[in-house]
């Protein structure tokens, strides 16, 4: 059947199996591989994209259902050359190993952000519970949230996803 | 994407080597860019997917194949029949068993392969399998490993001539038995354990799969895998398939975690190879999560009986008794002549009168592994056994556990330490790292809010251990697997620019090899570490070397790295003799530089000798051009990081659900080359042993069916299970190894288990009466061992 999504700003419209999950369509449509899938089951947390601004798990999401809503990948975050201050966390504090959990974890905790731009360490943790990371404990997770709200605190307004222009920004 | 974080300028100042360098592979992941297994498309790629059974022993009657293939997209069905034509139906496994790649006679375990299918998207190779019809005759199966070698147990393995149990392999031994006998004799404490270390399983969250291109013309196999080892799966393959190793290139994608799991070879990456080969078309297959907790390598499942005793107050002597559960296959992870693995390092940290380690291993209808789950073959469950019993003595005795430690650790003067099971320990000095983990736990104010809880009906439980593993496999003339020496190798090609290459044979899942091991060029050389690029994970591009796990890479191929680097700082010395016009033996080293003795200012920077050295002036006599160096490192002896660890648990008195409210962990893995990444790595460890503690658990019912086939149920903590870990460090320099690191990766999942279960009885010793429990404490565990009826797993 056919198919119309807008990822990431473009519009994707494609003949497809109605039982074509939205991580496949995703990964295979476009060819947004940042998405990844680890366990079929909704409980890992690597397959998180935000559909209309909420994270979504893609792996037990079908396609169709997302017909006419926009879809947000990690490969969005970055615009024009500027880091999203949540990528630029991760980096920062060691919030990341083998990268695998790392664009749904870093899709949850932007939306967490965008809902909550100052969130406790127990609102963070409660945030990626919906996530598994087998690398990093966790703890590097939660500071590197910390960072990035406390960086877009201390820039603009402090909730836009694409603050750029502060001195402590490094290129990475 | 290149990374500049707070790195001094090369103009203005040397570059740092160690130190809290953020990571250059970030860049890629951070930005969804990595390059895992599943994200490779090859053009005319095909998919292949696997019928798997639904018994755990039965004997096949027939297959049916003929639905799948009338499928408009499936291109082909292997069974075993088709392989046995290749001689491919059988495989060795890495502890000289062999393992069927699809069942032709019987299966053998719940998830064992059956048949392959071949064809044009995921979707149409899954839903074919729904279309082969197989015919089952249901055997009685053999789930509990203590049963396993009764007389009338079925027999599993009648495809092994002369097999006649279901005995996987000859009971091992390590230590003196009479010299033990005589120590308990002359004890004035002894106490037993029946202690289980239960079945479970790494679950990386990348699941294993490969893609196999073979092309008939040239002859050329071309493997995408994500693995630990893939120096070692290309001799493996070559002998398996019979193909020319240099016609195989194995490229290792980007790795979305190991933990060991990736370490093996399984039947799914034969079924790829062989169906490329047969149809001369790239062949993809990726397992989905249960797949890989049912079939791949799972951890541990060791019955352990134990004795221990002390006679003076101080630890004296330690017997042990196993039964290995190896499932229906014996592919252990393991070197050639420890059938279990490094187990005998069960002595642990303290000076023993005695000991004496067996070990039997027996085959169950279950999935074969035995893999290393973030552990040097073995150690963990020997470090599980030796802590608890520990534990179990200082109950006995009513000392305090850190007391009854300290009174027997291995004094810092006895090193290097033989262990009465013949290991030699290189370094320590583990009363101070204890000491350091009680400071920043707060040991005594613990001790105190314990009792004041207790008196108001809480449950609160602090849990020690002390752990000392032997990390970095290892010495040719001690260890090999499947006769392959466990060394690696190092190039370093220093480019003209002074910009260097490094290649190396271990291969990063997570660990951030791209940047500690420019740390150690840099170090060694002083050129900045971003001008030094690290290859690895391809075989045709890096020198040989047996991989990723046992906590090897800093101990062995950093070692490689530090030594090929001082090769080429030696002949940099001799070229810049030559620039300077004086003799090599007049010339001091500073970071990135040779001096004149007496006339610093008289030098040559590392980017000037590159230069000369590629350049058209006269090298000096008899030296080739060039600054580049190879090296294969073979370690002298294993490295032996240590750690104390100290868990606070509080327990639901209703419930019965444990929560870790803080967990101290100082580690002492010698001198550290990336603190920030060296402290990641201990994170990740801890949580692995806090979800094996309390959650992990692959179990079967009685009839073979296992019940923990997907994170719905093989349960993984999350970061609300995870406390907000607190780390320490000691620096015991190995004196063995060239930066005088040791292992560490490992470590926090080896040594966190037992303190997480110590704390438990901790907090319900006194106030139930309990003296033991399994891992994992899990509610119902616990919750029975409350009521005086623990039960083991099953």
């Amino acid at each position: 059947m056919h198919v119309s999504i807008n990822v990431n700003g473009e519009e994707i419209s494609r003949e497809i199996e109605p039982r074509q999950l939205l991580v496949h369509f995703i990964r295979d449509t476009p060819g947004l591989t940042g998405t990844h899938w680890g366990c079929d089951t909704s409980n890992c947390g690597a397959c998180v994209v935000l559909m209309d601004g909420q994270p979504v798990k893609s792996c037990t999401t079908l396609a169709v259902m997302c017909e006419g809503h926009e879809i947000r990948t990690v490969e969005s975050l970055e615009v024009d050359g500027v880091l999203d201050p949540i990528q630029q966390g991760f980096h920062e504090r060691h919030a990341l190993q083998c990268g695998f959990c790392t664009p749904g974890m870093l899709m949850t905790t932007r939306a967490l952000l965008d809902e909550n731009p100052d969130p406790t360490d127990h609102e963070i943790r409660t945030a990626i519970s919906g996530g598994i990371c087998r690398c990093t404990g966790y703890k590097n997770i939660v500071s590197a949230v910390r960072w990035a709200a406390e960086f877009e605190a201390a820039t603009t307004s402090g909730s836009s996803s694409t603050t750029s222009g502060s001195p402590s920004k490094q290129e990475v | 994407m290149a990374i500049t974080e707070n790195l001094p300028s090369p103009q203005t100042e040397r570059p740092i080597g160690f130190g809290r360098l953020k990571r250059k592979e970030d860049a890629r992941f951070i930005r969804g860019q990595g390059t895992y297994l599943d994200d490779i498309r090859l053009p005319g790629m095909v998919y292949g997917a696997i019928l798997r059974s639904p018994y755990a022993h039965a004997r096949i009657i027939s297959i049916d194949t003929s639905k799948a293939l009338a499928h408009p997209n499936v291109a082909a069905v292997v069974t075993a029949k088709d392989l046995e034509t290749l001689g491919l139906a059988w495989m060795p496994t890495i502890s000289y068993d062999t393992q069927a790649v699809l069942a032709g006679d019987k299966v053998r375990f719940q998830g064992q392969e059956v048949a392959f299918v071949v064809a044009t998207d995921e979707y149409s190779a899954n839903d074919a399998l729904q279309l082969i019809d197989v015919e089952y005759e249901p055997l009685p199966a053999v789930v509990n490993a203590r049963t396993a070698l009764d007389p009338d147990a079925p027999l599993i393995r009648d495809d092994k001539a002369g097999q006649r149990d279901n005995l996987a392999s000859p009971t091992w031994e390590a230590g003196d038995e009479e010299a033990t006998d005589r120590v308990f004799a002359e004890a004035d404490t002894v106490v037993t354990r029946d202690i289980i270390y239960p079945r479970c399983h790494p679950a990386p969250l990348e699941t294993c799969g490969m893609i196999a291109d073979f092309n008939p013309e040239t002859g050329q196999l071309d493997i995408y895998n994500g693995n630990q080892a893939p120096h070692a799966h290309r001799t493996v393959y070559a002998h398996v398939a019979g193909l020319a190793e240099h016609m195989i290139r194995i490229r290792c994608s980007d790795i979305g975690g190991g933990f060991g799991n990736k370490v093996p070879v399984y039947p799914g990456y034969v079924c790829a190879i062989a169906a490329s080969i047969v149809a001369g078309v790239p062949v993809k297959w990726v397992e989905n999560r249960s797949e890989n907790l049912m079939s791949t390598g799972f951890a541990r499942d060791y019955i352990m009986r134990s004795e221990m005793c002390s006679k003076n107050g101080k630890i004296t002597g330690l017997r042990v008794d196993v039964i290995a559960d190896h499932g229906a296959f014996d592919s252990t992870a393991q070197p050639t002549k420890f059938p279990a693995g490094f187990f005998h390092i069960v002595c642990g940290s303290y000076d023993l009168e005695a000991s004496h380690v067996k070990v039997k291993a027996v085959y169950t209808n279950k999935a074969p592994g035995g893999v290393a789950y973030r552990c040097s073959f073995r150690i963990t469950e020997a470090v599980y056994l030796v802590e608890r019993m520990v534990d179990a003595l200082a109950l006995e005795m009513k000392v305090d556990p850190i007391e009854l430690r300290m009174s027997s650790f291995i004094g810092p003067e006895q090193f290097p330490y033989e262990t009465t099971t013949g290991w030699t320990y290189d370094s320590g000095n583990y009363a101070e790292t204890m000491r350091v983990a009680m400071d920043i736990a707060g040991y005594e104010d613990l001790r105190r809010e314990q009792l004041e809880k207790r008196a108001r009906g809480e449950l609160m439980g602090i849990g020690v251990s002390f752990f000392t593993e032997g990390v970095g496999a290892g010495p040719r003339k001690h260890m090999d697997i499947l006769g392959l020496a466990m060394n690696d190798g190092a190039d370093l090609r220093i480019h003209p620019s002074g910009k260097a290459v490094v290649s190396i044979s271990a291969q990063t899942q997570g660990q951030g090899h791209e940047t500690t091991f420019a740390q150690i060029v840099a170090e060694e050389l002083g050129i900045p570490p971003e001008d030094v690029e690290v290859r690895h994970g391809d075989t045709d591009k890096s020198p040989y070397g047996l991989g990723t796990y046992g906590s090897r890479s800093t101990p062995v191929s950093g070692a490689a790295v530090a030594v090929v680097s001082r090769k080429v700082r030696d002949k940099a010395r001799l070229i810049a003799a030559t620039m300077l016009e004086t003799r090599p033996e007049d010339l001091a080293w500073e970071k990135g530089r040779w001096y004149v003795k007496g006339d610093p200012e008289k030098g040559a920077l590392i980017e000037d000798i590159a230069i000369r050295a590629y350049g058209g002036e006269p090298m000096p006599a008899g030296m080739e051009g060039g600054l580049d160096a190879q090296v294969i490192y073979d370690p002298p002896n294993l490295t032996y990081p240590y750690g104390a660890y100290i868990a606070v648990v509080d327990i639901d008195p209703d419930t019965a659900q444990v929560t870790v409210r803080r967990f101290i962990a100082v580690d002492d893995c010698g001198v550290r080359i990336n603190p920030m990444i060296v402290d990641g790595q201990i994170h990740g460890g801890l949580a692995e042993g806090v979800g094996i503690a309390l959650m992990e658990l692959i179990s079967f019912d009685e009839e073979g069916n296992c019940l923990n086939s997907s994170f719905m149920d093989y349960l993984i903590p999350t970061a609300l299970e995870c406390p907000d870990f607190e780390l320490g460090e000691t620096v015991t320099p190995c004196p063995h190894h060239p930066l005088g690191a040791k292992g560490v990766g490992e470590s926090p999942n080896v040594g966190s288990p037992p303190a997480i279960v110590n704390a438990v009885i901790d907090a319900l010793y006194e106030t139930h009466g309990v003296e033991h429990v399994d891992m994992p404490c899990t509610p119902a565990r616990v919750w029975a061992a409350m009521q005086g009826r623990p039960e083991p797993p099953q």
